[in-house]
């Protein structure tokens, strides 16, 4: 029930974030009228501190923001699982470097850890989704590795090696395919994560500059709203929210599937 | 004893090496720039004349030990240099800032920890019941809640709609405790209400394992009831996980604090070191993350040593 919600949701959202321009009945950084305009008819959610459509905002928000947790999330996916997996398959001094290296990473708060990097190398998206991406493919790379772990030391693996089958073979055709279900129950896990973190630093001004809309920073721009009992500034927060929440459900359902996981009554 | 003595010192060595390796990132993460920090910040305009000056102002002309020997130095010691913004003492910006943030941190641990293990033993006697799982869905629910969403519907009804409490914490040093507490209540609210879903949580599933074990099954069998046998006979035994949990999360409340600070504009150290982020006063930054860091670390490896301290299998040795 709560699963295909979530499906509905997140459904909704991806075709929303895809036809994004078509949807929307105003551009991203459109000045049309004054700013704080109430609800109306022309601009069904208002306009925004500069007099921008918020609707409009949003829209485009959900492709700038869900795009770019997106793309972070796949691309820690690529290197923590590939490093793990190294890791796991070479072991020895490689396997002991790398892991010392996630672990103080690891011990490092993320938020603290993203606001020094962001802080030495100004805000800009390139080192965003690089800071997040190391960030994030620590947490890949603990997991990758431990269940690569389990899978190494399997006979058939010796046998590819004993075959003489090089590190990429090992790695792509033993290993991976018996990994991939709960790297991909992560996934879902993670890409929350990420896209929580981003919006976090959007809305503490140090994520997506602006003119590009995002939802972290729509909440920020327009936290004002709030003391005039004005809900406008809660819907992009919102709108986080929701798709977390569905994200989770999901996440919560695969896993239940999966491993028949119930707690013990 | 010696044996559990001997793991002890092992974890406090290897976090002692986790903070000297942060100390590390923290204050060699500059020497990645292209050229220096004094290039940096001044920009492409500057004349070759002002980034000198400003290089020997910084420091930056001695070699990159000595000025981290010195750095830390000065952490230890409590000079921490000054502030690229403002020119003024870091440990003076710093001081008043930490004392507040621990101050709010504290209080939100004072509620929601009890809390938590109340709704976690509840949810753990009545498990599988419709109060059971209007907590797990609620509880699911707010951690999936980014923390600005959390305190700004607080604000909107605590602060606007009902004018119970203010929206915006300006607490000062020469507030009653009583005014501190009822200024720093929203922003205590929202952090108890991030934290508390995973405490409950861990709670619950701790107690509730315990609950499938032979023992409890004697018990059960003897005729006692329910609440009884969780409060006398799972708890004790489930307080080393439990204790495991809380110290995680408060280190989490240290770090969740930045963007509850932020939007209640509480004057902590959190607000300190997002400002001077987005004014790239980096050794304002430096000095709070430092801090964070180190702060984080003692928690998680408190947590660890009292979970090792607590497991009666260490504590008695066959």
């Amino acid at each position: 029930m709560s699963a295909k919600f979530g499906i509905l949701v997140v459904l909704i959202y991806s075709i929303v974030a895809i036809f994004a321009p078509f949807i929307a009945p105003y551009g991203e950084r459109e000045i049309l009228g004054r700013s704080f305009e109430l609800w109306s008819d022309k601009y069904p959610l208002g306009t925004d501190n500069l007099g921008r459509d918020m609707l409009s905002r949003m829209i485009f928000g959900a492709r700038n923001t869900i795009g770019l947790a997106l793309s972070i999330t796949i691309l820690a996916f690529l290197l923590g699982s590939l490093t793990g997996m190294i890791a796991a398959a070479l072991g020895g001094w490689v396997d002991q470097i790398l892991s010392r290296i996630v672990d103080v990473l690891m011990s490092i708060p993320s938020l603290i850890f993203a606001l020094l990097i962001l802080s030495i190398f100004g805000t800009s998206v390139p080192y965003l989704i690089a800071t997040i991406t190391v960030i994030d493919a620590t947490r890949v790379f603990r997991l990758a590795r431990a269940t690569a772990m389990n899978v190494v030391v399997m006979d058939y693996v010796e046998v590819a090696r004993v075959r003489g089958e090089k590190l990429d073979w090992v790695i792509r055709k033993e290993i991976l395919p018996n990994i991939t279900a709960p790297l991909l129950a992560e996934f879902g896990l993670r890409f929350c994560f990420v896209f929580l973190f981003i919006s976090a630093l959007s809305f503490l001004g140090l994520g997506l500059q602006p003119p590009s809309a995002d939802w972290g920073s729509m909440v920020r721009d327009n936290a004002s709203l709030i003391t005039f009992e004005d809900i406008t500034p809660l819907l992009p927060a919102g709108a986080i929210a929701l798709l977390t929440v569905a994200v989770n459900f999901i996440v919560d359902w695969l896993l239940h599937k999966s491993s028949g996981l119930k707690d013990v009554s | 004893m010696i044996h559990i003595l001997k793991i002890v010192t092992q974890r406090f060595a290897l976090g002692l090496l986790t903070l000297f390796a942060i100390s590390l990132i923290i204050t060699f993460g500059v020497e990645l720039l292209p050229g220096d920090l004094a290039e940096a910040i001044l920009g492409q305009g500057a004349t070759p004349e002002t980034v000198k000056v400003f290089r020997t102002e910084l420091g930056l002309d001695k070699p990159a030990h000595l000025r981290y020997l010195s750095w830390l130095y000065g952490m230890a010691t409590g000079d921490m240099g000054v502030s690229l913004a403002n020119k003024r003492e870091i440990s003076e910006l710093i001081g008043i800032r930490l004392s507040n943030t621990i101050f709010l941190g504290g209080f939100a641990a004072a509620i929601s920890i009890p809390l938590a293990l109340f709704l976690g033993i509840l949810a753990a006697l009545y498990r599988n019941t419709l109060y059971d799982r209007v907590v797990n869905t609620f509880t699911l629910t707010s951690i999936s809640f980014p923390e600005f969403f959390v305190a700004y519907i607080l604000i909107l009804f605590f602060a606007i709609k009902l004018g119970w409490f203010p929206g915006i914490s300006n607490v000062s040093t020469n507030l009653s405790l009583g005014d501190k507490l009822y200024r720093s209540m929203l922003p205590a609210a929202t952090l108890t209400l991030v934290v508390v879903a995973h405490m409950m949580r861990m709670t619950r599933a701790a107690i509730i394992n315990l609950l499938a074990s032979p023992y409890i099954e004697m018990v059960r069998l003897k005729g006692i009831s329910p609440m009884k046998i969780i409060l006398r006979h799972a708890l004790p035994n489930a307080l080393a996980p439990i204790v495991n949990v809380v110290a995680i999360n408060l280190a989490y409340l240290v770090v969740g604090v930045v963007i509850v600070e932020v939007v209640f504009v509480y004057p902590g150290l959190g607000q300190l070191m997002v400002d001077s982020v987005s004014k790239r006063d980096i050794p304002v930054v430096q000095a709070c993350s430092m801090i964070f860091a180190s702060v984080y670390i003692l928690l998680n490896l408190s947590a660890d040593i009292i979970s090792i301290v607590t497991n009666p299998r260490l504590l008695h040795p066959r």
